[in-house]
């Protein structure tokens, strides 16, 4: 097996003395491409480059930046606005913050070109309260843009005018969902909206709004200085694009690699993250942050890491956080912990999963201390039935992707300790459910 | 009473929105930084310079975890409790905190120097375990580690 070495195309600059600053970016040929757009494209035609190049958003649903650009309405009297979305909560992902921390002028001059191409003449960039450090950077590098001509009035004397906010969350998961996201910036209850109408058409204060992730921006200035073809051409020809995987969990080397799409899961393993650790077994992946379904070891084996395959195989990319789960790993517990953050998490809007999401938190615990009862594995997919697709938002789906297909595919973790309930006589106890202990 | 630093950072926070209320949560957690909690008058306070009822703050301000309407001690700590911290050394980490400070989950300690919470992932997977003392965030941390951090926080 040929050694794999990262591509290096968003995380070029990571590692770099003071990467976060002006002066570095600038030594860089940074804003260059920001600069020369203004100066030589029309919006139209930066649209159509992102749309060719091929480029899908890296924020979990992996919808074409270009085609969602070109849904906000031509001609429109309202204000157009651009939200950029750091909320990065889901679990297992952790690439936005390095972006924010180690190169944050690529991402703004990526807003930069966003703004142009959509006709936006604001843009907020959305960042969860938790990122201390990168607040401080993304603040200090928006500040050293307007006082370099780069943000503000008549842009490069293109006559562009471009305003330029943070915005921080303060820690719900929630958030981190487009319409949720909107809600939050408004300053009331962020509970997700009803789609239709779609946000491009009427988002922020009514608004036409297109919300991106920060690594799907973080890809447009590299976009427009190569081209659409170089893009194209990177890793899987259905799903081009150099992407940031976030390892963690049981591997020797866990961190952000960032490797052309298309690699095998197995070989990144080996390979960038130096195996298992401690010589252990592989037992499962969650490959696209905790809201993808689970791969046990013989798929992983068998997965390149793009999305015709991963679709091949019933799951998804999501926002690239591939969580590592060795042989020593209990499903029930695993599966368990996953529950109680979309418990936690659940807005409270939609019944099913305000009322499902604790309920499933509560059967699995019993499972868990040893009170399972026969009929309890019947009952959470029944639960989850209920839940799946039937909400407004899909943080329900989310639960019940890793859910499903861990019990499916563990079952019988789960049906070891019914069946050593039942046999011990502590099913069916009248109190059922013990508190969980602590956090945990 | 809200300090006039605070009050001009809010002011100048409402003039990024074409409405003053967008700025409520960067407002209201700036008000967090200075005063450690954000009480019924702090929200009534917000509220006026924004130009919406105390209500409608408490609505906001009862949804969000990292936004405290009750008061909690001169340092707060959040572990977090997610799936890679959980199998990484998380579990143990939170032993070790309740265990040093006598305190459960949301305790604050007797002398009102450690608030211990637990946090959800906090996008730092890959440096489990990981915590946040007064929002900064320490990973990889071994127990002798975090023993060094609360005792440099006084
Ligand atoms: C519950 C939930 C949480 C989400 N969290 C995030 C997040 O933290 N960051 C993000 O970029 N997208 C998140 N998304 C996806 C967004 O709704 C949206 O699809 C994305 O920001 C669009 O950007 P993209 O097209 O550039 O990927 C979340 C979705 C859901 C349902
Ligand atoms: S699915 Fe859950 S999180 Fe999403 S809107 Fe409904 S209740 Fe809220
Ligand atoms: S699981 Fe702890 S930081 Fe992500």
């Amino acid at each position: 097996m040929s050694a794999l070495t990262e591509s290096r195309v968003i995380s070029a600059r990571f590692g770099k003395p003071q990467s976060w600053t002006l002066a570095s970016y600038r030594a860089d040929g940074g804003y260059e491409t920001f600069l020369s757009v203004l100066k030589t494209k029309k919006p139209d035609e930066v649209i159509a480059e992102v749309k060719a190049s091929g480029l899908k958003g890296r924020g979990g649903a992996g919808f074409s930046t270009g085609m969602k650009w070109s849904f906000v309405p031509k001609g429109t009297t309202k204000p157009v606005y651009l939200c950029v979305n750091g909320d990065e909560s889901e679990p297992g992902t952790f690439k936005d913050r390095q972006i924010v921390e180690m190169d944050p002028h690529q991402l703004l001059e990526g807003v930069g070109i966003t703004c142009f191409a959509i006709g936006a003449h604001t843009a907020y960039v959305y960042l969860r309260c938790e990122f201390a450090e990168g607040l401080r950077k993304v603040g200090a590098a928006i500040k050293e843009a307007y006082a370099a001509g780069l943000f503000g009035k008549n842009i490069g004397g293109s006559g562009f005018d471009l305003d330029v906010h943070l915005h921080m969350g303060a820690g719900a998961y929630i958030c981190g969902e487009e319409t949720s996201l909107l809600n939050s910036i408004e300053g009331v209850r962020p509970y997700p909206r009803n789609k239709p109408p779609f946000p491009a058409v009427e988002g922020l204060f009514g608004c036409p709004t297109i919300i991106n992730n920060v690594e799907t921006i973080a890809n447009i200035p590299h976009i427009m200085k190569r081209g659409a073809a170089w893009h194209a051409g990177l890793g899987h020809k259905e799903d081009p694009g150099s992407r940031l995987w976030c390892v963690s969990g049981h591997v020797n080397k866990p961190g952000v690699y960032e490797l052309e799409t298309g690699y095998s899961l197995q070989a990144l393993i080996d390979g960038l993250c130096g195996g298992m650790r401690r010589g252990k077994k592989l037992k499962c992946v969650i490959p696209g942050g905790s809201s993808s379904r689970v791969l046990t070891a013989d798929e992983v084996r068998t997965v390149t890491m793009d999305v015709p395959c991963m679709k091949r195989v019933n799951s998804s990319l999501g926002s690239a956080g591939i969580i590592v789960l060795d042989e020593s790993v209990d499903m029930v517990d695993a599966v368990l912990n996953l529950m109680k953050f979309y418990a936690h998490e659940s807005c409270g809007q939609c019944t099913p999963c305000r009322e499902g999401s604790p309920w499933l938190v509560k059967i699995l615990s019993r499972i868990a201390h040893g009170q399972g009862r026969p009929q309890d594995l019947e009952l959470i997919l029944d639960i989850a039935d209920n839940m799946e697709g039937r909400t407004v938002c899909a943080l329900a789906d989310g639960a019940c992707w890793p859910l499903i297909s861990i019990l499916t595919k563990f079952r019988h973790e789960f049906q070891a300790k019914i069946d050593a309930a039942a046999r011990s006589g502590a099913a069916g106890a009248p109190t059922g459910v013990r508190a969980p202990a602590g956090a945990h | 009473m809200l300090p006039e630093t605070l009050k001009s950072e809010i002011v100048e926070l409402t003039s990024h929105y074409p409405h003053a209320r967008a700025a409520l949560v960067p407002a209201l957690r700036a008000a967090q930084r200075d005063l450690g909690w954000l009480g019924k008058e702090t929200q009534t306070e917000v509220a006026s310079l924004l130009g919406i009822t105390a209500l409608e703050v408490h609505e906001v301000v009862s949804f969000y975890p990292m936004l405290y309407d009750k008061p909690v001690g001169r340092h707060v700590i959040h572990v977090c409790r997610t799936l890679s911290c959980d199998a990484c050394g998380g579990k143990e980490l939170w032993k070790h905190l309740e265990s040093k400070l006598g305190v459960t989950r949301g305790g604050t300690t007797a002398d009102g120097r450690f608030t211990l919470m637990s946090a959800e992932c906090l996008a730092s997977c890959g440096t489990a375990p990981v915590l946040l003392l007064d929002n900064e965030r320490h990973e990889n941390l071994s127990h002798a580690q975090v023993d060094k951090l609360l005792e440099a926080a006084r």
